[in-house]
């Protein structure tokens, strides 16, 4: 609260220009420790606009005019807010006070901490349990007579940024999993990711070997050689690098690189091109640019968007997916993923290549079980990707952004193989910046145990599973074609597109679009409601009065 | 039939048909005067092209094996020589489509290329095939066309206070590309409208194209007035505009030409209408392409849709550079602006570029969707273009002679109708649930309007279309779309009426490319057709169910929320 210049300005003009407004409405503005509120003076309306201070990416205080002063938010979710103060002094305050707010230096200060939703000690800890891994990797069959769980890294004794369960092959010995780990960039051995029961093929990821130009670790070769005859029917494996090949080059010079092909036997190895995260930061912001563009002409719009370079990025990151999908379904080889760290890069090209592979990430439940194992449990940075505490603005990079676009740019092409709806995924993408849960805070699992978040926060899945029944994608069916096996997407150039509905809302909320998939939603609904009715009346005798219905409708 | 002299060799065995979609098949091709058919010879499929003839934009020939062939067979015979060889022609159809035939034998193959390159332009109309087509399943008989535009002035009994139908042009010598009869202010008689007529290009005299019931407004649509360098007037062309606005302070006049391309116009005769002469209208110059740069537009288009690159990029900058999606913006911009015009600010309207038989139509059109819910329905839309492209004299048969991939000089081709459709398109992927009509119509009226059984689209205009005999012996397009069976797989299962005007957004990223139509043979396309496959499952389930549960009920009210 010692943050907090001014609690309460009345009079203030609010521009929500990323919601279509056009003209301010007048009200009063509030700051509270953890939101910006504004209500409108309209009494008929009194529309409380709430702004998380966590959302909040930055702050920006324009030169004064005659009418007041102006601070501009701009949030991580795109949207824009313009707040117009009649007395400089009060932006002065509002400005100072929401530049702190929104940058906290600790972990307490942030939401999740004080986020209080009304459940007891016993619901909280069963939100918890609401993800369960174990039960997704028994899900693909495991542990089995080729791949066993490890306990080398309980108690994160050998890399800190692992998940303490891991799945390794059988024949990786502790031994052989320690001498690996001190060969790989931060410890990040080759561990399992998913694997594929229909040709017994897996993908498997980890860091880069420290190699260097001529360095090489008997262990690591073990590990390798381990991987691949965890695949009966393989005599090699594939190592995916998803960086540029000059980038992995130069990396040599650090005493780090990648694999050489000499040392390993029956390994082929693979560059993908994946740029590195301040590439994706600035490529993101110019795509942001893109969207706030006032009147662009169409010359001007898709030149921005080429400039940016961003669809070129999002192909780059679904053609790696697509490559260790066909690898490990069509030719049954396995494929172990790395790029620098690993817990960029390849986590994407993980996390895509399982939603192509496995129809079950394709689900609303999956796509969570994916995000908590590729990219929560594996180590992903999330509280330096995203910002959550202020601190190193080059540690910031939209990584599972991306993720979150190739998955839309797939439903985009297979609309009927997905059980969320584009809103899902938004609704996800928020809640990674939000700090309303603590489910990504931290920056891996002993972070997040240290800090007892179990206790302290609650979990964000059981939250939207709860609100499934409006993320749910009505031309969904199980049993269909497009929803079954490999999802085998093209991706010539033309078939990307700019993802609007996340980077556009002034243009998504301008008019309210109709929407066929609301349309078809109500349809569903309604069709099971009558299918219940439908049968409820087959068990009323002949002649007997078939119950009324209350509220249906129908199409003429 | 005379068309026997162009085909040298009809029937070719052993041929490999690759098309998109599909695999190779190996079969039997037969060229007939007006079709390239292909029967599947495999065993356990029957598989069967039909291809019109007309269809095909351009083909590519190469021949196989001449050289080493002679060299090998130097002692045989001439005959044999040339059976040894072998063929390919690439066929790339005004749909966009790309097929590919191997042909045995060098000889077969260059007779069967030359029989489709005669074959598949020829001039004479009245060979077409819309002549000899006789499906079983209608007769010459059946009614031709939706209406006319006796019908239309009728049914719209608002009209007859201030309005009259004239049949001044009813032999077609006042305005040889207008139909018989015109909607005209009462107060102008037929005399008034000759004079009119000489004072606009092609004797497109202002005529009534729409009349918005809420407000009375109307939107009017001519060609550009000929004033010439020395700057003439005509006295009846500025009353008729009077009558027009008779009773409101002013009307707009949205020419689509740019300021500059107007003035330029007078050099050759062209012109604008001057302030001083028409001083309660208000004139917007609002450029849209046009003419050559359109149909260039598409082949850039296509032809970036065409290539296999890999490079996000270039992809980009030539989807930027073909400036077919420009283009659509400022067509659906400006038609937004005529509607705006009439519906927000309450003034009547005239539209026109220059000869006022494409740009001007396009506008029109859409303005009408945007505004008029009874055009948005299946018959609504489909009498709406016939009335304002078959009937008003948009030149089909110019416009439409070549599509994307033709190498033969361009002539008077350019896809304005095309780009109405795209607009139309962007408009349903807007307004989903708006349009009663399916994005399968919109591609089905793609396909007809440059090669068709039918004789709709025939011809420039109305007076060639009488002296070909198009109404006595031809089918009608527009009435084989709405016979039961088409009109389900044409009509929008999500539609539901609403008389709010339907405002498109114009911002660049609410326009995309028409993936159906410019990449209508690629494999994704198909999701997405078996996605509008299960809408239509979904709806007609629900409305079984709906029925066999509750006969008497509502209608469900949806709101289209204004912009």
């Amino acid at each position: 609260m010692e943050h907090i210049r001014t609690p309460k300005v009345e009079n203030v003009r609010l521009l929500d220009r990323s919601s279509g407004q056009r003209k301010a409405s007048i009200g009063t503005l509030y700051l509270s420790a953890t939101h910006t509120i504004f209500v409108e003076n309209n009494p008929e309306t009194r529309k409380e606009s709430w702004v998380l201070h966590s959302m909040v990416s930055s702050v920006e205080r324009t030169p004064t005019i005659p009418a007041g002063s102006q601070v501009i938010l701009r949030c991580k979710d795109f949207r824009v807010f313009q707040i117009l103060v009649p007395q400089e002094r009060d932006c002065l305050d509002v400005h100072t006070s929401l530049v702190r707010l929104s940058r906290p230096e600790k972990y307490s200060e942030l939401y999740c901490l004080s986020f209080n939703p009304n459940v007891n000690k016993e619901e909280r800890q069963e939100s918890w349990s609401f993800m369960d891994l174990t039960a997704d990797y028994k899900r693909m069959g495991l542990p089995n007579n080729l791949w066993v769980s490890t306990a080398a890294n309980s108690e994160y004794r050998v890399c800190e940024t692992y998940p303490s369960e891991l799945f390794v092959p059988k024949s990786a010995t502790p031994p052989i999993i320690v001498g690996s780990a001190r060969f790989r960039s931060r410890g990040r051995f080759p561990a399992l990711s998913y694997f594929h029961q229909d040709t017994l093929a897996a993908v498997c990821r980890c860091s880069q070997p420290l190699s260097g130009f001529s360095g090489r670790c008997q262990e690591d070769e073990a590990m390798l050689q381990a991987l691949m005859k965890a695949n009966p029917g393989s005599d090699y494996i594939y190592v995916v690098d998803t960086r540029p090949k000059l980038n992995a080059m130069a990396n040599r010079a650090a005493g780090k690189g990648y694999e050489n092909e000499d040392h390993y036997t029956n390994i082929k190895l693979h560059f993908i091109g994946i740029e590195n995260i301040h590439v994706m930061r600035s490529s993101q912001q110019k795509i942001i640019d893109v969207g706030e563009m006032r009147f662009p002409s169409m010359t001007d719009f898709l030149y921005g968007l080429e400039n940016s370079g961003w669809l070129k990025h999002i192909k780059a990151i679904l053609d790696a997916g697509l490559f260790i999908a066909r690898a490990v379904a069509d030719e049954g080889i396995s494929v172990l993923v790395h790029c620098s760290d690993g817990w960029d890069r390849t986590a994407q090209a993980c996390s895509v290549a399982s939603i192509l592979l496995d129809p079950y990430y394709r689900t609303i439940r999956g796509l969570m079980v994916l995000i908590e194992r590729d990219w929560v449990s594996f180590g992903h940075k999330f509280s330096h990707r995203y910002g959550h505490l202020d601190g190193d603005p080059k540690e910031v990079s939209p990584v599972i952004d991306q993720f979150v676009e190739c998955v839309w740019q797939l439903s985009e092409q297979f609309p009927c193989a997905f059980e969320f709806n584009e809103r899902f995924l938004v609704a996800i993408h928020t809640h990674i910046y939000s700090c309303q849960y603590g489910t990504f805070l931290g920056n891996c699992q002993k972070e997040r145990r240290d800090m007892r978040l179990g206790e302290r926060t609650h979990s964000v899945w059981p939250e939207l599973w709860k609100e499934r029944a409006q993320y749910t994608n009505p031309l969904y069916r199980a049993e269909q074609s497009q929803s079954q096996g490999v999802l085998r997407p093209n991706t010539t150039p033309y078939c990307f597109k700019m993802w609007k509905g996340l980077y556009n809302h002034a243009e998504k909320s301008t008019p309210p679009r109709q929407s066929p998939a609301d349309f078809l939603s109500t349809v569903r609904e309604e069709s099971q409601q009558l299918e219940e009715e439908l049968a409820n009346q087959q068990e009323v005798p002949p002649g007997g009065t078939p119950p009324p219905s209350p509220g249906l409708q129908t199409r003429g | 039939m005379e068309f026997s002299e162009h085909i040298k060799t009809a029937n070719v065995e052993d041929v490999v048909l690759r098309q998109p979609l599909h695999p190779p098949g190996r079969g039997t091709l037969c060229i007939t005067g007006h079709h390239l058919l292909f029967s599947d010879r495999e065993e356990g499929s029957c598989r069967q092209v039909l291809l019109l003839l007309r269809n095909i934009d351009a083909i590519e020939k190469s021949v196989e094996n001449l050289l080493t062939c002679s060299g090998l067979f130097s002692n045989a015979g001439l005959s044999q020589r040339l059976s040894g060889s072998s063929g390919t022609i690439t066929i790339k159809c005004k749909d966009l489509r790309v097929l590919q035939l191997d042909i045995p034998g060098m000889e077969e193959c260059l007779n069967i290329a030359r029989s489709i390159e005669t074959l598949s332009c020829l001039d004479s109309m009245s060979e077409l095939y819309p002549f000899f087509y006789r499906p079983s399943s209608a007769s010459l008989r059946d009614q031709w066309g939706l209406s006319s535009l006796e019908r239309h002035y009728s049914q719209m009994k608002e009209l007859h206070d201030r309005w009259r139908l004239s049949t001044v042009n009813r032999d077609f010598s006042v305005c040889p590309s207008y139909p018989q009869a015109v909607i005209v202010p009462k107060s102008t008689d037929d005399d008034m409208l000759e004079k009119v007529a000489k004072f606009r290009q092609g004797g497109r005299f202002p005529v009534l194209c729409y009349y918005h019931k809420k407000n009375g407004m109307v939107i009017m649509r001519s060609s550009q007035p000929l004033t010439g360098a020395n700057r003439k007037h005509c006295r009846e062309d500025e009353q008729l505009l009077q009558a027009v606005i008779d009773g409101s302070d002013k009307g707009y006049i949205i020419d689509t030409r740019s300021s500059q391309q107007a003035l330029q116009a007078r050099m050759t005769g062209g012109g604008l209408e001057s302030k001083s002469c028409y001083s309660s209208w208000k004139r917007l110059q609002r450029q849209m392409e046009r003419g050559k740069a359109l149909q260039e537009s598409l082949i850039k288009l296509v032809e970036a849709c065409g290539e296999e690159s890999n490079n996000m990029d270039r992809w980009l900058s030539k989807l930027e550079n073909s400036k077919w999606l420009s283009h659509v913006q400022t067509a659906l911009s400006t038609a937004g602006l005529l509607a705006e015009c009439v519906e927000r600010d309450g003034h009547s309207v005239l539209v026109h570029g220059s000869e006022g038989t494409d740009s001007t139509l396009l506008i029109s059109t859409l303005a009408q969707l945007i505004m008029d819910p009874s055009c948005r329905t299946l018959e609504g839309f489909l009498t709406l273009l016939e009335r304002e492209w078959v009937q008003a004299g948009h030149p089909f048969q110019q416009r439409c002679a070549h599509s994307a991939h033709s190498h033969a000089r361009l002539q008077q081709e350019s896809p304005v109708f095309l780009l109405l459709l795209d607009c139309v398109w962007q408009l349903w992927r807007q307004f989903p649930l708006a349009l009663g009509f399916s994005e399968a119509l919109l591609l089905r009226l793609a396909t007809e309007a440059y090669a068709s059984d039918y004789g709709t689209f025939l011809g420039n205009n109305q007076q060639e279309r009488c002296a070909l005999g198009v109404k006595e012996n031809t089918h009608c397009l527009f009435q084989a779309l709405l016979r039961p069976r088409e009109r389900d797989c044409y009509s929008n299962p999500l539609y539901e009426h609403t008389e709010l005007a339907i405002w498109p957004s114009v911002y660049p990223q609410s326009l995309q490319l028409w993936r159906g139509f410019f990449l209508r043979w690629t494999p994704q396309t198909h999701h997405l057709e078996e996605a509008q496959e299960e809408i239509r499952n979904m709806v007609i389930e629900w409305g079984k169910l709906a029925l066999s549960s509750c006969p008497a009920s509502t209608r469900r009210s949806e709101d289209v929320q204004n912009m």
